[in-house]
């Protein structure tokens, strides 16, 4: 029996225009998204902002009614189960909010062990247990205003837990967390793979998903474009050869110029400092150094380098490709 | 046992928040003393003892109703901010359960503002503290705090379904004033407002407080006050799985 399994999903969104002459439109969120999950693996959802993540993740946690599809965690139907997978999930989000900032963090969790029907014997023992996991002992009688965000995120993955569920849901856990927050984080959900959970994590860092994912799912625009062990998406552009060029304001026409060269797989700008870095990912056996510089005549232009693609490389060319 | 420890674990964290928050604790303080200054000020015009008790009293249920009013369709935009109502709905626990506590821990401000509106009217314009049947008056007063939650119950809900509902809240609050006899009694409604005023347990439960404080025969009025207010957490419970699905048929959940 698979842990999570999503078959053709889709979700429509109506949003509406106007207002004396209202007219609703159809925004397709999740276009026929399908994938299995064994029980102990952890399973990365990666995309862009908007490509359909959350949407996936929330009709799997009962939040969010399919259009179209089906959904079974642990065997149960998302929609048709819907309380009795909620008793066996837990599901944890990024960011501030999902906190009572008003209670301190230990009753949040008292709060929040009740609502997830954890035995009144057990309750003082697992919050103490979790505040050792996520380290937050000794501070859980401060009010949760005044934690910062990643004592409020650890906040979040210690209710996730509460109940001890078997499957975790992990929606972009360390958004906004500086680096060593995130590292502890990453490190806590290592370990909470180790202890067998089934967890399926979305997230937007690539090196995330490499070190932590068992097997990633790219999704863009909704649908899933690639699927496979981080090793089977590099190799996917391991043909490829990435040239970067440091740039000082390059346009969008310029960009727009180099992407429709042949022989060019994908094309992005990254900032640094003061400059920008336009990456561009080529077949192996092409040589397009001169072509690009061309088509960057009149710009200024730093330092140029070619390296091997990284599974980084390999998302941006699937989520880019029209 | 279990349910009736959500109940009170629910209820204790609830009034906890409302009681940490500064800026309702300054309108819950206040609120009650303006109604009952505006009601004793137009009463005090009647000269009889008797009438300032009745308006002092109206006054106290004015500002238990408007705290519950107001404040359930508010408590609910709260939690869509706090991003805490996806995580109350994804709770294996039924919603309704989740959110009775809630409701009652607002209409539990309501007994402060109960009493600070009698102690306003016995230290300001001096009407007596008088209370013919002190139990009686103790059970009336809880009574009615248990069917606002439950009314309160009710309105959460729809609120949860329709993300501009609490405005409606606001809507709620000076029509009942009226209609459940408040300030007004109810025989100078007119005819066809009184099937409205006999659904509603406020009706039922200004009575009880008024009769067990005057000395009159309260019980029926209470046995009334708390079967509406259980008919409405029955009700609440049984469209609240209806109102969930179509919220997250909707996926109206996250939005603020």
């Amino acid at each position: 029996m698979a842990a999570i399994e999503a078959h053709d999903l889709r979700r429509t969104y109506k949003t509406h225009t106007g207002t004396l002459r209202r007219r609703t439109k159809e925004v397709e969120a999740v276009r026929g998204v399908s994938f299995t999950i064994e029980p102990g693996e952890l399973f990365g959802l990666l995309g862009p902002n908007g490509a359909g993540k959350t949407t996936t993740i929330k009709m799997l946690i009962t939040l969010l009614i399919p259009t179209a599809g089906s959904a079974r965690v642990l065997d149960l139907d998302v929609v048709k189960d819907a309380r009795e997978v909620r008793k066996r999930i837990g599901y944890v989000f990024g960011g501030e909010r999902g906190v009572y900032e008003r209670l301190s963090g230990y009753d949040n969790l008292r709060y929040f062990a009740e609502l997830y029907g954890v035995p009144a014997k057990r309750q003082k023992p697992r919050i103490e247990e979790l505040l050792e996991l996520v380290g937050l002992k000794g501070r859980e009688h401060e009010r949760a205003e005044g934690y910062s965000r990643g004592m409020k995120q650890r906040l979040h993955v210690a209710r996730g837990l509460l109940h001890d569920p078997e499957v975790l849901f992990l929606d972009e856990p360390t958004i906004g967390l500086d680096p060593v927050g995130a590292r502890e984080l990453r490190s806590t959900i290592a370990s909470l793979t180790a202890a067998g959970k089934t967890i399926l994590l979305t997230t937007h860092y690539m090196f995330e998903a490499d070190a932590l994912c068992d097997r990633i799912a790219v999704i863009s625009k909704g649908e899933i474009v690639a699927e496979g062990t981080p090793a089977d998406l590099k190799r996917g552009v391991d043909q490829g050869s990435v040239l970067e060029v440091e740039v000082y304001g390059v346009e969008d026409e310029t960009i727009e110029r180099v992407r429709r060269l042949d022989g060019v797989l994908a094309v992005s700008v990254e900032e640094r400092e003061q400059a920008q870095v336009l990456v561009v990912q080529t077949h192996a056996e092409v040589e397009l150094t001169s072509a690009i510089l061309g088509h960057l005549n009149g710009g200024q232009v730093g330092r140029i380098s070619r390296r091997e693609p990284t599974l980084e490389d390999a998302y941006v060319a699937l989520v880019t490709e029209e | 046992m279990s349910t009736l420890r959500l109940l009170g674990v629910g209820w204790y964290f609830q009034f906890k928040m409302i009681l940490r928050s500064p800026f309702d604790g300054l309108g819950n303080v206040l609120y009650p003393l303006f109604f009952a200054t505006t009601a004793l000020l137009v009463f005090r015009a009647g000269q009889s003892p008797r009438t300032l008790i009745y308006a002092s009293l109206g006054a106290a249920v004015m500002g238990m109703w408007s705290s519950v009013s107001t404040s359930a369709g508010s408590a609910m935009q709260r939690e869509r901010w706090w991003g805490t109502l996806e995580l109350l709905v994804a709770a294996p626990r039924h919603f309704s359960l989740v959110m009775l506590p809630a409701t009652l821990g607002l209409a539990t401000v309501g007994i402060y503002n109960l009493a600070a509106t009698l102690l306003w009217g016995r230290f300001v314009f001096g009407i007596p503290l008088t209370i013919a049947h002190p139990l009686l008056f103790a059970l009336s007063v809880a009574g009615t705090v248990l069917s606002f939650g439950g009314l309160g119950l009710l309105f959460a809900v729809s609120f949860v379904r329709f993300r501009a509902a609490w405005v409606l809240g606001n809507f709620f609050e000076y029509p009942v004033w009226l209609v459940c006899g408040f300030l007004v009694p109810l025989a100078l409604l007119p005819g066809w407002v009184r099937p409205i005023s006999w659904v509603l347990a406020p009706t039922w439960g200004m009575s009880a407080i008024r009769e067990s404080a005057l000395g009159g025969t309260p019980v029926p009025d209470l046995i009334l006050c708390l079967g509406l207010g259980l008919g409405y957490v029955s009700l609440g419970v049984l469209v609240t799985d209806r109102v969930l699905y179509d919220a997250c048929g909707r996926g109206t959940l996250s939005l603020t």
